[in-house]
């Protein structure tokens, strides 16, 4: 299915909560989508039988510099069609519901996003931090971060 | 003598296998909390390994960050520098010459075959039959032989280049290349008939760790251990780039021939068979190259339009997707790179539940997990 068809059948069903398309530029398209609504639309894109995106190729999260954004890769085995999601949150407590009830293989990604970015994920069954220790400071992706001089006395 | 008549303690017991441990395949830690020698749960905890790739490719160039994927995946740098090469041209819209394209697929099937011989060497070595490891290794050896010809360099190879690849082969290397692929077809059956279907590595592996094909795409599984649950999804045949759609090959799927299908015996299974697959796409790359240049004319500063892409090629680990961001300069804004190991080990905490240890082990190696592309 086309970007833009599945664009207007999101916005025909979830009104407001689809808040545009990125199509100039973008491959794949992206549909953004405000970050209360993220896990009734990626359940409804999951289990729709003419989208069925049964998997979730990449989420990364973003930072804009003025907003962070956690983007969505999807594809669909049964229609081979793929399309982007994308979710704008604020710098100050970043955070949006966790997606990995409808795809479990979201997990350690939203993990590796709360690290590096501290973008937090609600209702995540295990969220803590993946790639770093457990008590570094900071989230390093972040595009304002300072580099520490010291962990635990050691140089960095 | 006396008898003990007081119950044994037996309550659950947790241990650390790793991050030194010779079988988890690097520094891979899996906290294992056990009752006697079966698993109730086992925690995989990764992250000893990362260096920043990502933090590190916003401040370098898109040519220079070549060097760095080669870091990724150190058993198959030349897909992961395809990769990179691939994703870049995508967002700039480079045309790459044909020739610069059949080169790359010669070298990513070779270095899959390269790769995919180490993990049949160590998984069998981790199962306890050392001999097959000295066999792969050897023949690893010569596809080294070939890459130092090609571009000097023995384990990273730096390669591929944004618009083409770093230099055209040297005088011989294809006549080489044939040479090779005469001599390693016929050990696939050798192999085969050493360990594939030896009566004890067998009962190891087959019904072991059992992944259903739905289970197996609801957790991002890609690549080797996705096929081996018989879901016959291969990015080079059904997302196809580069020149791989003018190529004959077929997609090898796990059949369940001696246990359950998607158990740990289909998932090395399809490694076997790929292997075949991929001395076939490479016979017929050697025999159809054009002549031509190897590289497109990339700008020394490299600026590509501002935009997002998403680009997936299909790496012995499963598919390698980068996302990549530019805001119109010489440096990347931001890039994501999803690769198969980290997603697969999302999975390992669920099927490792109720095996014995040796179990994990076996599942371990199933997954052909490497751990600089799970750390990054």
């Amino acid at each position: 299915m086309e970007t833009q068809a599945v664009f207007d059948m999101l916005k025909g069903k979830f009104g407001d909560a689809v808040v545009e398309l990125q199509g100039a530029g973008f491959s794949p398209a992206f549909v953004v989508v405000a970050p209360a609504a993220v896990k009734e639309v990626s359940r409804f894109l999951k289990e729709d039988p003419a989208l069925s995106f049964d998997s979730l190729m990449c989420l990364s999260g973003v930072d804009y510099k003025e907003k962070f954004a956690v983007a969505y890769h999807l594809h669909s085995l049964k229609h081979r069609h793929a399309i982007g999601l994308k979710v704008m949150l604020p710098r100050e407590n970043p955070s949006l519901p966790t997606v990995d009830d409808v795809w479990p293989a979201a997990n350690f990604q939203e993990r590796e996003a709360y690290d590096l970015f501290g973008i937090a994920f609600e209702g995540s069954k295990d969220l803590r931090r993946i790639l770093l220790p457990e008590d570094w400071e900071g989230h390093p992706l972040r595009k304002d971060y300072k580099y520490p001089d010291f962990y635990h006395g050691i140089k960095v | 003598m006396t008898t003990r008549t007081d119950a044994l303690p037996t309550q659950e017991m947790t241990i650390n296998m790793g991050p030194q441990h010779p079988s988890t395949h690097g520094v891979l830690r899996v906290i294992l909390t056990t009752d006697g020698e079966v698993v109730t749960r086992a925690v995989p905890d990764v992250g000893y390994l990362h260096r920043a790739l990502e933090k590190i490719g916003e401040r370098v160039t898109y040519a220079q960050y070549m060097p760095f994927t080669d870091r990724l995946d150190y058993l198959a740098a030349m897909n992961c520098n395809c990769a990179w090469a691939w994703t870049v041209e995508k967002l700039a819209k480079i045309e790459v010459p044909e020739r610069a394209e059949y080169l790359r697929v010669i070298v990513c099937e070779l270095n899959r075959i390269s790769s995919h011989l180490i993990a049949f060497g160590s998984y069998t070595a981790d199962m306890g039959a050392f001999t097959p490891f000295l066999y792969a290794i050897r023949e690893r050896e010569q596809v080294n032989d070939l890459f130092e010809m090609l571009c000097g360099n023995r384990l990273t190879y730096n390669y591929a280049r944004v618009g083409g690849v770093s230099g055209d082969a040297p005088p011989g290397f294809l006549e080489k290349t044939r040479e090779f692929l005469d001599y390693f077809e016929p050990k696939l059956d050798e192999y085969n008939n050493l360990i594939s279907y030896n009566k004890i590595f067998v009962h190891r592996l087959a019904n072991v760790a059992v992944i259903p094909a739905e289970e197996a795409v609801a957790y991002g599984l890609t690549g080797p251990n996705l096929r081996g649950s018989g879901v016959p999804f291969d990015l080079r045949k059904d997302e196809p780039y580069s020149v791989y759609p003018k190529f004959d090959f077929k997609v090898c799927v796990g059949t369940g021939e001696r246990g359950t299908l998607g158990d740990c015996f289909d998932r090395y299974m399809v490694r076997i068979n790929e292997m075949r697959e991929s001395v076939k796409i490479v016979r017929q790359a050697v025999a159809r190259i054009p002549d031509g240049p190897v590289r497109a004319k990339v700008p020394r500063l490299f600026k590509p339009p501002v935009g997002e892409t998403y680009f997936r090629s299909e790496c012995p680990r499963g598919e390698t997707g980068i996302y990549l961001i530019s805001d119109g300069s010489v440096n990347p804004f931001r890039l994501k790179i999803r690769t198969g190991s980290f997603v697969t080990m999302n999975i390992f905490e669920k099927v490792t539940r109720g095996l014995m240890i040796a179990d994990v082990v076996a599942v371990i190696g199933s997954f052909d997990i490497i751990l600089p592309e799970i750390d990054r």
